[in-house]
């Protein structure tokens, strides 16, 4: 060993790490030019990200607001900047937003749309977060009564008479279950609310109180309805109404009973084999013809059922999905518990299933949304039916980018946090530790 | 020891059916079945009445009556004498055209950006995610009226293309007209072609098919599988012997050679489009609805698939790649040998849903004016002939059978690679 010259007696100094190892010089090299194949790529990117802002930024920016038509616009841009071309003509949207936002609706009842998206905000809101106070379950409750009444008005009667006959119903199950068993309470509550529904409440609410206590708002036709709130208000109730659809066809589609469960397939897998445009068809033209002579009831009640019962369809799959990965042994120790079906669904089963679901269900929600677009195809004034109406009017024919860049907007904005709140729901549920 | 003993036989009680978990199962199914009926026979009955009313019984001999109206884009010889039947078999290679189109350019596109979101490149994982969100959260029909609305207004008409300082030129070596009346590309002609071959006779259902193309066609399945065959070989040897013989010239000699001394024997040659008084002659004339079907439908559907690719990618564990690099496999054969075949399995069957979901989207056509089967059959003939039962039904019978025809194939995938479990 005394051959060797030198020996480390003590321990040197910690260093600092090169410059090209941290702070932004490490970060561009090892996320940016970690080769040459990279660089190469980096550099191509910057230039495709050049390329498009500097013709996206001054289109949008240095664009003209104020123009009553579209050759207007291209001449003001002229003026101003020399050439027609790279700007926005913004103006369309000044002259016409709140059409592309209420359709036709009546403008001095534009606060009833708007209370009920109000009250929609805050009747989600214990729905979507734990910190919200319980008691504004309620209003969650009796929201789906409140918003047909906003938007078409007439008496609130009717409304109180459809949500009693619900109360009337839970009631029923409520104290005749200790009598009757739970299947008799069921069967008694259904008769009990189509009883109400048919004979007592018209008779006793709408005639009775509402001769009165004649509590109306004005109401406003279906045909008046449009643009983005036509798209909120179908697409709300169809993802309102299929979650629960959904579920029961899913769990129809993986029960015992045949019957049963042969009428969920057959119905699950024509809804999905078809293209929503033809169930659109059906609402538009057939729907009447399958109601007893002489009904004609609401396009827009007849589109929702239609979107619902195709959201459904596709929300039982993707339920039935989750239903799927649950492990045996939690079926298995549901039952050894001596918990009956509904029982080990509602405390076991569901809120694993549907917490394996939740990306699923809200890709199905934001489907289901956009979709809402197609009723514009059978003659509704959706966003994208007003702008072919737009399109057609003689001071913005030729308009195009500015139209369809708002509306993308407008559903951009309400697909994506859809898409952001289901991440944030899976990382709050996320049990498993990693 | 105690003995087994049968339990007490009870005697049926009425209230069984209610209380008793045996019976109680039939009692919700005949419920069950009794509603539906009763509902389905409801609905039956009050159509029948409301069509009896409108003096309309249900009967699809109109199929057979002349259509009288033009379909501009279509694979197969109609005019407008032609009947119904034969409009909607018009409409439905319609829409297989621009699904099988759709299909192809997706997943190129898809599997691009699938890739290239799980770049170490931070600025190209970024522009893909910029790509993936914008067109995931915004609703399709919206693209494809964009696309037509920029076909339409941003394209120049042919008349642009004319005289001595003309505004606009062809593309593509001077092949391809991009006009705002469509697109034309150069289509393949044989001089000494051997012509074609009709099919069902005088039928609505009656189609040619190119003599030209189903030679090349076979001739080129025979050259892939005797490439096959030398690869297998090449395997062979490489098992007994150890070395790997070259191959890779004679495959690929096998597989241009042989097409290429066909197209050369049929006289092959592009018509180039070509403008001629106020329009382009010549060459294959794809409409600007088509076009703007095609394009839209793709990037949207790529969007997803690239989630789909990049999703099937990421749930292959970094294990798999170590393991296999350890056993001293090059990194294109991890991919080919190790990761790929994991990852098709998680990705094909979502594909699959998702090229339904693009064939089901391609009915939106009737927005942009093309004649696809819901243009057709749902549309024109439904509004020309009033029957909207019988079109509806058939309509929905259409996408159906293309529907479960594809998943009735991806059923038969997912068994085949199913892993075996206990």
């Amino acid at each position: 060993m005394s051959d060797q010259a030198f020996v480390r007696r003590e321990i040197i100094e910690e260093q600092t790490p090169p410059l090209t190892a941290f702070g932004l010089v490490g970060w561009l090299k090892s996320n940016l030019f970690s080769n040459w194949f990279n660089a190469i790529l980096t550099f191509i990117s910057l230039y495709f990200i050049w390329y498009v802002l500097s013709g996206v930024l001054p289109w949008i920016f240095l664009s003209v607001w104020n123009a009553g038509s579209l050759s207007e616009c291209r001449e003001i841009a002229t003026a101003t900047w020399g050439d027609s071309h790279g700007h926005a003509c913004w103006a369309v949207i000044k002259d016409r937003w709140i059409q592309l936002l209420f359709g036709f609706y009546p403008s001095e009842l534009y606060w009833r749309p708007i209370l009920a998206f109000v009250l929609l905000l805050i009747s989600l809101a214990p729905v979507l977060y734990t910190s919200v106070p319980k008691k504004i379950f309620y209003l969650t409750a009796v929201y789906p009564f409140i918003l047909p009444w906003l938007m078409w008005g007439g008496s609130v009667w009717a409304y109180v008479s459809a949500l009693l006959g619900f109360v009337l119903g839970y009631a029923i199950v409520r104290y005749t279950s200790e009598i009757v068993g739970q299947l008799g309470a069921v069967i008694l509550s259904v008769i009990g609310a189509i009883v109400w529904w048919l004979y007592i409440g018209p008779l006793l609410l709408s005639q009775g109180v509402g001769a009165i206590l004649p509590l109306a708002l004005e109401p406003v036709i279906s045909r008046d309805f449009g643009g983005f709130m036509l798209a909120l208000l179908i697409g709300v109730v169809a993802i309102g109404c299929s979650l629960p659809i959904g579920i029961v066809l899913a769990l129809g589609r993986q029960s015992d009973l045949l019957i049963l469960k042969t009428i969920s397939v057959w119905f699950i897998e024509f809804i999905r084999g078809v293209p929503l445009i033809t169930l659109l068809f059906v609402a538009s033209t057939l729907l009447n013809i399958f109601m007893p002579p002489g009904t004609n009831f609401d396009i827009i009640l007849r589109v929702m059922i239609m979107v619902t019962l195709f959201a459904s369809a596709y929300m039982a799959e993707v339920i039935r999905g989750g239903l799927a990965a649950l492990p045996r042994g939690q079926f298995e120790g549901a039952d050894s518990l001596g918990l009956n079906y509904w029982q080990s669904q509602r405390l076991i089963i569901m809120p694993q299933a549907l917490k394996i679901s939740i990306p699923g269900i809200v890709s199905t929600f934001i489907g289901v949304f956009k979709d809402t677009t197609l009723v514009s195809i059978i003659g509704l004034m959706d966003p994208l039916g007003l702008s072919q109406g737009i399109r057609a009017n003689a001071e913005w024919n030729g308009i195009y980018w500015e139209l369809f860049a708002f509306i993308a907007f407008l559903f951009f904005i309400v697909c994506f946090s859809m898409s952001r709140y289901s991440m944030y729901l899976e990382r709050k549920l996320q049990t498993d530790h990693r | 020891m105690a003995t087994l003993t049968d339990p007490d036989k009870e005697s049926f009680k009425l209230s069984m059916l209610l209380y008793d978990t045996r019976y109680r199962s039939m009692t919700i199914q005949v419920i069950a079945l009794i509603g539906f009926v009763s509902i389905v026979f409801w609905l039956i009955s009050n159509t029948i009445t409301n069509l009896n009313n409108l003096g309309k019984p249900v009967e699809f001999g109109f199929l057979f009556e002349s259509s009288s109206y033009d379909i501009n884009q279509r694979l197969v010889e109609y005019n407008s004498r032609d009947s119904h039947l034969r409009a909607s078999f018009v409409g439905v290679l319609n829409t297989l055209v621009v699904a099988f189109l759709g299909c192809i350019t997706a997943t190129i596109i898809g599997v691009f950006v699938g890739v290239a979101r799980l770049s170490k490149n931070w600025l190209v994982a970024r522009i893909m995610t910029v790509y993936v969100e914008a067109f995931r959260n915004v609703p399709v029909l919206l693209w494809i009226v964009l696309a037509m609305a920029i076909l339409i207004e941003g394209l120049p008409a042919p008349k642009a293309f004319r005289g001595e300082n003309a505004t606009a030129s062809l593309e593509v070596f001077d092949s391809v007209a991009l006009t705002n009346r469509g697109v034309y590309v150069p289509e393949p002609l044989f001089s000494n072609g051997i012509g074609d071959v009709a099919l069902f006779g005088q039928s609505s259902l009656r189609f040619s098919v190119s003599l030209d193309l189903i030679l090349i066609v076979a001739v080129l399945i025979a050259s892939f599988s005797v490439s096959g065959w030398i690869k297998r070989r090449a395997n062979r040897i490489q098992d007994s012997t150890g070395d790997r013989p070259t191959t890779w010239h004679l495959r690929l000699g096998v597989t241009i050679l042989p097409v290429a001394l066909v197209l050369w024997m049929l006289g092959f040659h592009l018509g180039y489009p070509e403008l001629k008084g106020f329009n382009f002659k010549g060459g294959t004339h794809l409409r600007n609805s088509l076009i703007a079907l095609w394009l839209a439908l793709s990037l949207y559907t790529a969007a997803f698939i690239a989630e789909i690719v990049r999703g099937g990618i990421l749930a292959i564990s970094r294990g798999q790649t170590e393991a296999a690099a350890s056993l001293g496999l090059r990194p294109n054969r991890i991919m080919n040998l190790v990761v790929l075949p994991q990852a098709l399995r998680v990705i094909i069957p979502p594909l699959i849903s998702n090229y339904l979901n693009l064939t089901k989207n391609s009915s939106l056509a009737i927005a942009v004016g093309y004649m696809d089967v819901t243009g057709t059959l749902g549309g024109i003939t439904l509004n020309q002939t009033g029957r909207e039962l019988e079109c509806i039904l058939l309509l929905m019978l259409v996408y159906l059978t293309i529907s479960l025809s594809i998943s009735a194939v991806m059923n038969w995938y997912n068994n085949s690679v199913k892993l075996v479990e206990r």
